[in-house]
């Protein structure tokens, strides 16, 4: 990575002092690529994953489960009073009302009883078939993708170097220090800028390294071609049921991981954080006083 | 007229926003966009039979991970007045005939499948839906019988010929079908079932003989089966597409 510093106007007239706008080259070709192509594969593997969660809205743990057997996690259209249907989540013995979101939808004064609303899936109508062709094909798009960027992320030593936490970060003291700033919404500036911060470098290596690999490793638990050639993946997961239970719950903090990326974002700077993920320059946010963020 | 490059990023996310979903729903029906979707399948199949050498063996279970219900699904009774005569006479008329690309045809009443080579084994369905069960097959192996046809050199899948009509359509176009690839023919828990958990098999699940084709979905594994013909393509039947789901949009290869 280099740092470029802009020339500053010239100074045809004394106008106050402009702060340098210090322009650091953060993300590699490479890396924008694999992020890009990254996020559209797993939206379209969220939506069509949950036109698919669709067709049996009901999660097992164990080898097997089907309607017969008892559901940790479900979402049905139930009776009541009023004798007409209205959706509902059942996670254990706790019953959420979501009726127009899951279970049950109404437009146009016509009800669905879907688990995930049509605006959700892919496509929006029900057609398991189809969401299994978006799948299976946006997975290997995934896979491939994420396989560039690990290979290529571990030769020039971006995954060493920005993503794995030092072991010096990972003390309590830093770790709660850490931890306040978020609280605080204190984003570093100058230096500590252009390197991810410890709470930072966690989520993005638990992103790449355990939930991702569970997502893949839980799909493939649950093709019963793949349980042939590795059942010892049956074991891992504690069988085909937990193994879809399990991705379904990866996927959740993916999304969990998504929104607090998005958060995080929009807090630092939107603009200035797309553009550095699109044209890789990030413009260093000058260091002060060393206490706010410009 | 001159655009910033942050009102066109801006811009173009926001449309790429927007078009997202009714994007979606218009390449779901695009022939071209589907045709490239289906390379995803092909790569699946490949990758998997490659791994596949040897005949791996589908996980088996012991007696106390059986499931206390069998979920039955798809057709549940094909009640047709064929059909019903084979019931009420127990299948004793019921013959399973093997021929298409065979040098010689052969046929089997339920008697002389007992009689043949058998396997039990105690394996878990998979629904494409998302379900699982757990069940006690036994059966007939299906290489056997198959070697016992022999083979003509053009042979390339098996075609099973089904007593449900799955969708009660005129054309016959709701009848159940099949096709399965000679890997999954010679796969030694292919076996044509005759009982499960330990009981003739009954009417709702296939009665009186389904595929167990372990390594698949159970949409790839017909009921009712009364017919298994040898084939080359399956191009010219149903919709073209190899079977009564994969004409309904299902993968032709069902090993995810």
């Amino acid at each position: 990575m280099s740092s470029v510093v802009l020339p500053e106007q010239p100074a045809a007239a004394p106008a106050p002092a402009k702060p340098k706008r210090e322009v650091f080259y953060r993300h590699t070709r490479i890396v924008r690529i694999c992020h890009w192509v990254n996020a559209l594969c797993f939206l379209l593997l969220l939506m069509s994953g949950m036109q698919i969660f669709n067709s049996h809205p009901r999660l097992y743990w164990g080898q097997a489960g089907a309607n017969f057997d008892t559901p940790w996690l479900k979402v049905s259209p139930v009776l009541r009073a009023d004798n007409k249907y209205h959706g509902e989540l059942q996670v254990g013995e706790v019953k959420l009302n979501t009726d127009g979101f899951l279970g049950a939808q109404y437009k146009d004064g016509k009800a669905t009883y879907q688990a995930f609303p049509g605006w959700l899936t892919i496509p929006s109508w029900h057609d398991l078939g189809m969401g299994r062709h978006w799948h299976f094909f946006f997975a290997w798009a995934l896979v491939i993708n994420g396989a560039t960027y690990v290979v290529f992320g571990f030769i020039n030593r971006h995954l060493q170097r920005d993503i794995t936490p030092k072991l010096a970060e990972l003390t309590p003291k830093h770790l709660l220090q850490d931890v306040w700033d978020h609280l605080r919404l204190k984003h570093p500036a100058g230096e500590a800028a252009k390197r991810y911060n410890t709470l930072q470098k966690l989520a993005y290596f638990s992103v790449i390294f355990l939930l991702f690999p569970v997502m893949i490793l839980t799909g493939l638990t649950m093709s019963p071609g793949f349980n042939a050639i590795a059942p010892f993946l049956l074991d891992l997961f504690g069988g085909r049921q937990s193994a879809r239970s399990i991705h379904f719950i990866a996927a959740n903090l993916l999304v969990l991981f998504l929104v607090v990326h998005l958060v995080e974002v929009v807090i630092a700077g939107a603009w200035n954080e797309i553009r550095s993920m699109i044209t890789g320059r990030y413009h260093v946010p000058p260091d002060t006083h060393g206490e706010t963020r410009a | 007229m001159i655009i910033s490059r942050r009102k066109l990023i801006v811009g173009a996310a926001a449309g790429a926003g927007a078009l997202i979903l009714p994007g979606c729903d218009a390449a779901v029906r695009s022939p071209s966009w589907n045709t490239f979707l289906a390379g995803g399948e092909r790569l699946s199949y490949s990758a998997q039979r490659a791994l596949q050498f040897g005949q791996p063996l589908a996980r088996e279970f012991s007696e106390r991970d059986l499931s206390p219900v069998f979920r039955a699904n798809g057709t549940t009774n094909p009640d047709t007045p064929e059909y019903n005569d084979m019931v009420a006479n127990g299948f004793a008329n019921w013959r399973l005939t093997i021929d298409g690309l065979v040098d010689r045809p052969q046929s089997y009443s339920l008697a002389d499948l007992r009689a043949m080579p058998s396997r039990t084994q105690i394996t878990r369905h998979d629904c494409v839906e998302g379900w699982s069960a757990i069940g006690r097959w036994t059966g007939a192996q299906l290489a056997p019988l198959l070697m016992a046809a022999g083979l003509k050199p053009n042979a390339r899948f098996a075609l099973f010929h089904c007593a449900d009509d799955l969708d009660k359509t005129p054309d016959g176009l709701g009848k159940y079908y099949e096709t399965s690839d000679l890997i999954d023919c010679f796969h030694p828990q292919t076996i044509l079932a005759y009982g499960l958990n330990n009981k003739p098999l009954d009417v709702a699940h296939g009665a009186p003989v389904r595929m167990r084709i372990e390594r698949a979905l159970g949409y790839k594994q017909p009921k009712y089966v009364m017919r298994i013909e040898m084939i080359e393509r399956f191009d010219h039947l149903g919709k073209g597409k190899g079977g009564y789901w994969e004409d309904r949009g299902y993968e032709w290869y069902g090993g995810i």
